[in-house]
Parts: C-alpha cells; structure tokens; sequence
C-alpha cells in the first residue's frame, strides 16, 4: 500500500508485463475449467486445451459462455471445485426462468475482497473512514461484496443495508460515515429526505464520497448527486457472475472505469456479428476470469455495451478503461425501425431540474403503430400554473425527439409512484405482441 | 399583502384525491377552501387551511409533491356588481388574472386570486382601498 495506490506494482504495471500475467493466468484458467462438468464435455467436443492458448489472441479459438448457459447447468454444472471447498454461494435473480448461480471459494472471496478494497482505495477512501452500505445484503453482491471489501480496506462499516430513509440519516449522522454505497435511484431519494429533515448535508453530515453502483446511469445523474449530496460520486461496475461490485472502477480522474486486467481478460465484440470492434468502438464486454477457483467463466458474455478509452490515464494505472455501461445489447429497443437504448432518454431527463429520478418506458402496439410512453415523476412541485406545466411536457418531449428520433408521450407522475423491482428500478415496459 | 396556498400535484387516478385527504384528515387543521382543476393526465389540488406549514410538512413526509405559493384574499359584498367592479380595477391596472376562486361567508364573497403580478395588485388594493384579507383575518372567519 502507498499513498495512492492499494496495491502500485499490480496497478501500475507495465503493459508488457500485465499481458504475460494474463497469458499465464488465463492458461490456468482453462485448465481450472475443465474441473467442471460444462467445460470439461464442451472443450472435450472442440478439441480445446491449455494448450490451445501460446498468445492472449487465442482466446478467440474458444467458444462464448452465455447467461443461458449457466441456467440449463442449474445450480452446479459449472463448479470447477469439490463441493467442500465452496464456501458461499451467490444468484441473480430469476426473473425468466432459472436463477444463476455462482460459487466462490474462500480464496476467490479473499481475491474479491482485495478486488473491492483496491477500488475503494483508488477513489480515496482509507482506514479512517467510515463506510455505509446500503444495499440489499444476502443473494444481491453490492451488501456482502462491499462488506469485505472496506473491511479489508478497514474502514469502520456500517452494514444498514436498504431502505429506511430516516434510519439510513440517523446512521449517517451518529456514526459520521464519510462514504456511502447505493445504486443511484436510491441516492437521489436519500437526498430528498435529508432535505425534508431540514438538513444540509454539506454541514449536517460528513459524507465525503459516494460509491454508485448496480444500475448503468449517465453522467448528468452523476452530477446532480454529487450537487444535491455535496460529495464526489464514483461509478461502480460489477456483475454477479464475475464476483459482483468492483469489476471496474472511476479513478479520481471520474473519466472511465479501469477494468482490473490482472483479473479478468477483456474482449469487446460485435453483438450481431460477434467479431471484434475496432478499438474505440462501442460493443458488448465478454470477460474471461483471470483468477477464480470454483467457478471460472471462459469468454462471458455480459451483454453491456462499452468501449475502451483510448491512452493511458493520468492516475498511472495501466489497466484499460472501459466508457460508462452505454446500455445492454439485450435492452436495446427497437421501435419503428429507430435503436433506442433507455441511457439516452435518462441523459434527457436528468438535465431537467424539475423532474426526480423515477422513469419509466412503455412500449406498446395501438393500432398498428408502436407507441411509446414514457412516464417520469415530477420532483418537488416548481410551479402550481398548468402552462408551465405542459411547457415542461411540451420541451421534454422536443429534447427526446431529438435524441431518439420519435416522438413519445411525456407524461408527468407523482414523485414515488414508478414500479421498483428488488430494490432496482424498472426502466422498460415493453408490452408488444411480438416481444 | 398575500396569503399562502398550498398547490399539490395530482395524478388523474382513481382515489387520489381521497389518500390525499386521508394523510390531513387526522390531524385539527380547518379547510378553509379547497379547488381541483385538471387536464387529461394530472390535476392540481390548491388548499387553503388553517395551518398551511403545518399542511406542507405532512405531504413532504409522505413523499407528495407539492409547494406553498402566495395569492391574495380579497372580501367584497355578495353581488354581481361588486364582483364584477373588482376585477374591473385590476383590468383597468393591467393586470392579468391567471385564476380564481372564491368562496360565500355571511353576506361576503372571498375572491382568492393569482394574478400575473402581485406588485401591481397589491398597489391597486391600496389605491382603492379594497378589503384585503391576512391569514388570521381569513381563519377567524
């Protein structure tokens, strides 16, 4: 540990010497794989080996892994491990059909750990602080995966886990927790509440840094937590299957997240044509664990759309960046022939004050048309005259048609009505026949 | 000088109107008068009770939106011709009416106004000496 950095040799090492840390892991990886009763059948089928891999390029020879894939091997076809040796068990949830399943060891908790402490480290958070997470703890990662995490870092933790607004304060300001974690629909809720408290948080409070994670949000949401709260707001990447929170991380730069190449080997591909992007070029994230023991995962595809940054970051990591999640390659929505994706109507709407945090869109057929609707809840009311009020539809809606290229009606709800689904909010309601 | 209203955003959805009522109904607050207009998607309550701060605090701890505005009480005699006199000076001044409501009380009308400029009006309640109502008068009615 130094000043700047958890761990400077790994995070700043030289490209040449990361890359043959990857090679040397990812021929570990795959022979770890084949331990398990999925990989073992599939590379038996194509031939494939550790042998099969002389150069980080020849991941390319190995098929994709899908979240359908862990589905039909529920809950165990992909444990590379003896039972005994799993320690904890974490799933996603299972909306459609079967939940997904991962297992760690206790040396893939201790990798995670170390993964989440090195991100809080990054962002400036030390053993002084104190840390308040409110996430959902259990089968949801952000509660238990964070928990570790500034253990490890050894702040002092406050595991609230969520909801209850007012206990969340009465935490804050008793225990004078200085960074927090939440997904961002809940920061701006906390905010509202600490204002109907007659607080300030700015001189109420001693948060400092925020830690937002779990739902892909854009930059003007970013912002208007980091107004609203008077803190410096980090962006958090992290997916179940590749452990959870901590994937990758804002520097303090706050201009990408730098995706832990010592840990994962990282792809960027075509979703149509599952080819490589040009660098630069925005497409779907496959990941390749780098260093897990009960659970590796060849080639997965997360279907979150990002791009890797171009040149080295100021801060001195050398692990790459990957741009904000654009958006999944399996939300994307078609309507009328036009890709939409539900990021670029929330960069619209975040810019207005007036509106809270809460949307949400309803795609549907009347008559033969598709139609879109989209709801968004009015912040505290600004005005009590009808006509500022349809200006405010009325300018919405101009700023969407020109992002999105339709016109969708804009309808204004009451703050707190908008559906949330364990703890997420629903974006996307697509009610059409043929979806 | 001006009183406060409390204006709450309301959805166009069936009961709305009554959970709202329902938040105020346990508390001792008197209503002194209350309007509900609406286009086809929300409508706005607008409430003048006996203790407006009161009022406002319970919405926002209830997550409702809403917020305190100032319009003016003006008490003339029940008749046409007093109505139709009183708007008459703020046309005369100017002044816009964006709306209006009123409410009957022993032989007076009181006209709760919003006009388009609260300067203007309260020189022409002045000039003309128009009875203009506090809110202690309006709750000791």
């Amino acid at each position: 540990m130094t000043e700047k950095y958890w761990e400077e040799e790994i995070e700043t090492m030289s490209r040449p010497d990361l890359e043959k840390l990857q090679l040397e892991r990812l021929k570990n990886t795959v022979k770890q794989a084949m331990n398990s009763p999925f990989y073992k059948k599939l590379f038996a089928e194509k031939g494939l080996s550790p042998d099969s891999i002389n150069s980080l390029d020849d991941i390319k020879k190995f098929p994709f892994t899908t979240k359908e894939d862990l589905r039909s091997n529920y809950p165990f076809g992909f444990a590379a491990v003896p039972m005994e040796k799993v320690v904890r068990l974490h799933s996603s949830s299972g909306t459609t059909g079967n939940p997904t399943v991962v297992l760690h060891t206790q040396k893939d908790l201790d990798t995670w750990a170390n993964q989440v402490a090195r991100c809080m480290y990054m962002v400036g958070v030390r053993n002084t602080d104190v840390f308040q997470n409110t996430s959902g703890y259990g089968m949801f990662t952000g509660g238990l995966g964070y928990q570790y995490g500034a253990e490890r870092l050894g702040c002092l933790t406050v595991p609230a886990a969520a909801g209850n607004s007012k206990r969340q304060i009465k935490f804050i300001r008793d225990f004078g927790t200085t960074v927090l974690h939440t997904i961002p629909s809940y920061a701006t809720r906390l905010a509202e509440v600490i204002q109907e408290e007659g607080l300030d948080p700015r001189k109420d409070t001693k948060l400092r840094i925020m830690c937002v994670g779990a739902e892909p949000h854009s930059e003007e949401q970013r912002k208007r937590i980091e107004e609203l709260l008077g803190l410096k707001a980090y962006n958090c990447f992290g997916m179940s299957e590749m452990n959870g929170p901590g994937v990758a991380f804002e520097c303090q730069e706050q201009n990408g997240l730098h995706i832990w190449e010592d840990l994962v080997l990282v792809e960027i591909i075509n979703p149509e044509t599952l080819e490589p992007v040009k660098e630069g070029e925005v497409g779907e994230m496959v990941l390749t664990t780098l260093c897990r023991e009960a659970m590796p995962l060849i080639r997965y595809r997360t279907r979150d759309l990002t791009s890797i940054l171009p040149g080295q970051c100021p801060c001195g990591r050398t692990h790459r960046r990957i741009s904000r999640i654009k958006g999944r390659s399996d939300d994307m929505m078609i309507v009328k022939g036009v890709n939409i994706f539900p990021i670029q109507i929330e960069r619209i709407l975040m810019n207005f004050k007036e509106l809270g945090m809460n949307y949400l869109i309803t795609i549907d057929t009347i008559g033969n048309n598709d139609e879109m609707l989209v709801e968004v809840e009015l912040g505290d009311l600004h005005t009590d005259d009808y006509t500022k009020l349809q200006a405010l539809t009325k300018e919405i809606t101009r700023q969407l048609k020109d992002e999105i290229l339709l016109t969708p009606k804009v309808k204004l709800v009451e703050k707190g009505t908008l559906p949330v689904s364990e703890g997420k909010a629903v974006r996307v309601k697509d009610l059409r026949k043929n979806h | 000088m001006t009183i406060n209203q409390i204006s709450i955003f309301l959805e166009n959805k069936f009961g709305r109107l009554n959970e709202i009522l329902s938040i105020l109904s346990k508390e001792n607050i008197r209503v002194l008068t209350a309007t509900v207009a609406d286009t086809s998607d929300y409508g706005i309550l607008r409430l003048i009770t006996s203790n407006q701060h009161k009022v406002i605090q319970l919405l926002k701890e209830h997550g409702v939106s809403a917020n305190l505005n100032s319009v003016l009480a003006v008490s003339v005699d029940s008749s046409m011709e007093k109505f139709a006199e009183t708007i008459e000076l703020f046309t005369r001044a100017g002044i816009s009416i964006e709306y209006m409501y009123s409410f009957s009380f022993s032989g007076k009308t009181i006209l709760i106004l919003r006009t388009n400029n609260i300067d203007a009006a309260n020189d022409v309640i002045r000039r003309y000496n128009l009875d203009n109502l506090s809110e202690t008068e309006l709750n000791n009615l």
